[in-house]
């Protein structure tokens, strides 16, 4: 591959003492409150909280014992560049991604045009490199325009940089182009995340199929829309023991389906997104378009399936499919709206008041399956730890504020949870070694 | 009442006092002049986005007996096509301040979502597949006249439940009238999930002679090209109501168009049972008691609250004074139709 994995646009190098954060970081077996010394972008000493030594040549942040973490990572956005720049672009999306505590997202290609070919996504990295926030990194397509016939150059592609390959937003609906992919994962390496669904069930569906949408009159997806094909092609990646990623599963049969090819010793791996955990069909009754989402939100009980998946290790990582809308498109009646709700600002927070405070997952698991991404797409990990590039967010969970109550810095308002009162405030979030986002609020550092 | 968006937003009382104020209205329609001075100087608008000619001119006529004026806007050959949105449109349509938008579109949850853009109040005229409130009012209005009284009653709504507004709205506005609902169809065409509703669920027709009404829905013909059914022969001969399944003492209703010969067969259509023309002529009153419990105590815009006094009072003492010499509702305060405080 022509360069690093991920890319992002050249920042300051972060000098910094931040003094007594409280460091929850699961994999390096931390939970406690620390010092934490960062020097030319890298974490370069953590002490005892109160021991390390202010230098004049670094800013001093008292954190008070302020929630201390490794940056989360994000393993399926829509910054919607090129093409569909009215809803989101690389600055606006990465810092969105920032201001939610992310160091890192990754890039669905379903733009327009669709990233299926090696200039184009070569192209889109350079882009990044001039504007990206945050790391970048990108999926190309699985099929030329996600048309689920002919395949991308997959080789190609990779050497150009694809992280691995998605049809996203669709699925892959010939069980036979998607053998072929995987057959030629053997070749070009790079995991394939599946977005499932049957379209001969879903077609015509708006929302999830059950007493809500009978009560609405609004055609419903059944559920086994996404279990029957992620339990398909869970089975074709054991035939070719590929590597596979399941994109936001939504329902009990899906966790069910992806913990039966775990068992068989499948390589396969899944997410879930922050509003599958959080809210059910009963939130689609309003028929509020931000509630419009694809997989769609469905019943409580798949809502409990989800978290329980989540515990258990079934479900890897939470990603939060940013999928970032204009207000126009949005403001049509719930049928005609675009499916997708942006995420990225407000995924932490509304994990941590929805399932953190109420006792449901504790707060190191949440971190772990926020940051766990990274190694699923055959990365490292962001760690806090002497040697390690500074990907760090600082986050304030006593602080309770209203989701877009002060704007976004998203360019799209089409968020789930706008409006509710959240706790988890991110305050400052570090990228690559660089400030990629410092809240407003956050008191000026002082130097030494 | 500031709109009519869904028959969920009308308790029992209230869909009592509209049906209560239809009766009243329905002596205007056997006068000479079927006209009375209620809401002169309102302005009602007919947003419609599908083809509709029952419905949109059994509004026109309403308002138009009410002494409103009406402009229709049809979708078809407007600004619509060359792709406008339906936001856009009712913005631009606000500009003529209508008092109120009777709207219909194939989208649900779209009469509400006009009803947060623009002061005027809204009549939801069909949503999609979700609701058709005014339709479930004529309903009621219509089984009141011919039973007296729903309390008690078993309705059976028959056929194409999953693509109807007419039931959804139907099935609520029943209930809350005191019958029990069953609906019944093929499997195919019964959503997911409908009982949540409160009614019973049917996969046949065998017991269809327990029901006190029948309501037949419109079997539309391009729903076997999306293969639901099988064949519209198919669908007769499992779920037609015809004379061998339709008893003496049923009443058979449905909200037409009908399908002669698929939903219903001809001999059931022609009998004294059915009272689908009742429907049609309850649709007029009833529609009229809904624009004037949503105007009649409003303002008209454009005009100073002044003037207010002359126009509100004029519309009511003329209904007051014409139906007393009538003497048609025999009630004793059925004159007093206006009870425009607390609305």
């Amino acid at each position: 591959m022509s360069g690093p994995a991920l890319v992002q646009a050249p920042r300051p190098r972060a000098d910094l003492l931040l003094r007594d954060v409280h460091v929850v970081d699961p994999r390096a077996g931390l939970d406690a409150r620390l010092d934490v010394r960062i020097r030319g972008g890298e974490v370069t000493e953590l002490g005892a909280a109160g021991v390390l030594a202010p230098e004049p040549e670094a800013e001093l942040l008292e954190g008070r014992g302020r929630l201390l973490v490794p940056a989360f990572f994000d393993p399926h956005v829509h910054l919607r560049t090129p093409g569909q720049e009215h809803k989101e672009d690389l600055d606006s999306g990465t810092r969105a991604a920032a201001a939610g505590g992310f160091a890192a997202v990754v890039a669905m290609p379903n733009t327009a045009p669709v990233l299926d070919s090696a200039p184009l996504l070569r192209s889109l990295r350079e882009a990044a490199q001039r504007e990206a926030r945050t790391a970048v990194g990108l999926l190309g397509a699985i099929t030329m325009g996600l048309e689920g016939e002919q395949l991308t150059e997959m080789a190609e592609l990779r050497g150009a940089g694809a992280l691995g390959f998605t049809d996203d937003g669709l699925p892959v609906q010939s069980a036979g182009t998607l053998r072929k992919a995987l057959q030629y994962q053997r070749l070009c390496g790079g995991v394939v995340a599946l977005h499932e669904e049957d379209p001969a069930l879903a077609r015509g569906g708006s929302m999830h199929e059950g007493e809500v949408s009978a009560a609405l009159g609004l055609g419903g997806i059944p559920t086994v829309s996404e279990s029957t094909m992620v339990a398909r092609d869970a089975a074709i990646a054991g035939y070719e023991d590929a590597r596979v990623h399941f994109q936001h599963l939504s329902c009990a049969g899906s966790v069910e389906a992806v913990a039966d090819a775990k068992d068989r010793g499948g390589r396969v791996s899944a997410e879930v997104t922050p509003h599958h955990l959080l809210l059910t069909d009963e939130h689609v009754r309003c028929m509020d378009t931000r509630m419009k989402m694809n997989p769609p939100l469905a019943s409580e009980a798949d809502r409990q399936a989800l978290i329980d998946g989540l515990r258990a290790g079934t479900i890897d990582c939470i990603a939060t499919d940013h999928a970032p809308h204009a207000r126009d498109e949005k403001e049509v009646p719930f049928e005609q709206a675009p499916m997708g709700t942006t995420g990225l600002e407000t995924a932490f927070a509304a994990l941590y008041t929805g399932l953190v405070r109420p006792g449901v997952i504790d707060l190191g698991l949440l971190v772990a399956r926020m940051t766990a991404g990274a190694e699923l797409f055959e990365l490292e990990h962001f760690e806090v730890a002497p040697g390690r590039p500074a990907n760090v967010a600082l986050i304030d969970l006593d602080t309770e504020w209203v989701a877009g109550e002060q704007g976004w810095e998203s360019r799209a308002e089409n968020c789930c949870f706008g409006g509710r009162r959240l706790r988890g405030r991110v305050l400052l979030t570090l990228s690559g070694g660089g400030v990629a986002y410092r809240e407003r609020a956050l008191e000026p550092m002082a130097a030494a | 009442m500031n709109h009519l968006l869904s028959i969920e937003d009308l308790d029992r009382g209230a869909i009592e006092r509209i049906v209560e104020r239809a009766a009243r209205f329905a002596e205007v329609s056997d006068r000479e002049i079927k006209k009375v001075p209620a809401l002169r100087g309102r302005m009602v608008l007919n947003l419609f986005y599908e083809a509709s000619t029952r419905t949109r001119s059994s509004f026109e006529l309403a308002a138009k007996r009410l002494s409103a004026d009406v402009v229709n806007f049809a979708a078809s050959g407007s600004s619509v096509e060359k792709g406008e949105s339906l936001k856009d449109t009712v913005l631009t349509l606000s500009a003529h301040k209508p008092d109120a938008i009777v709207l219909r579109t194939p989208w649900a949850g779209a009469a509400e979502l006009v009803s947060k853009w623009c002061s005027a109040a809204i009549v939801n005229a069909g949503d999609g597949k979700h609701e058709h409130p005014t339709q479930a009012l004529l309903d009621v209005y219509t089984l009141h006249e011919r039973l007296g009284a729903i309390d008690g009653a078993s309705i059976w709504i028959v056929g194409d439940v999953a693509h109807s507004r007419v039931a959804r709205s139907n099935i609520i506005a029943f209930q809350r009238m005191g019958a029990h609902v069953t609906v019944a169809g093929p499997p195919t065409l019964i959503p997911r999930g409908i009982e949540a509703l409160g009614c019973d669920v049917r996969y046949t027709l065998a017991e269809l002679g327990s029901a006190d009404v029948v309501y037949a829905l419109r079997m539309q013909r391009e729903r076997m090209t999306e293969t639901w059914v099988p064949s519209l022969r198919e669908y007769a001969a499992c779920y037609q109501v015809n004379g061998a399944r339709l008893g003496p003492r049923q009443v058979l209703m449905h909200p037409g168009p009908v399908n002669r010969g698929v939903e219903l067969s001809g001999e059931v259509l022609d009998s004294p049972q059915a009272v689908i023309t009742a429907q049609v002529e309850a649709g007029v009153v009833v529609r009229m008691a809904v624009l004037y419990e949503l105007l009649a105590g409003a303002r008209p815009s454009g005009l100073p609250p002044a003037s207010r006094g002359v126009a509100d009072a004029g519309g009511p003492r003329e209904i007051r004074a014409r139906s007393r010499d009538g003497g048609a509702a025999g009630a004793p305060d059925a004159p007093s139709v206006p009870d425009v405080a607390g609305r």
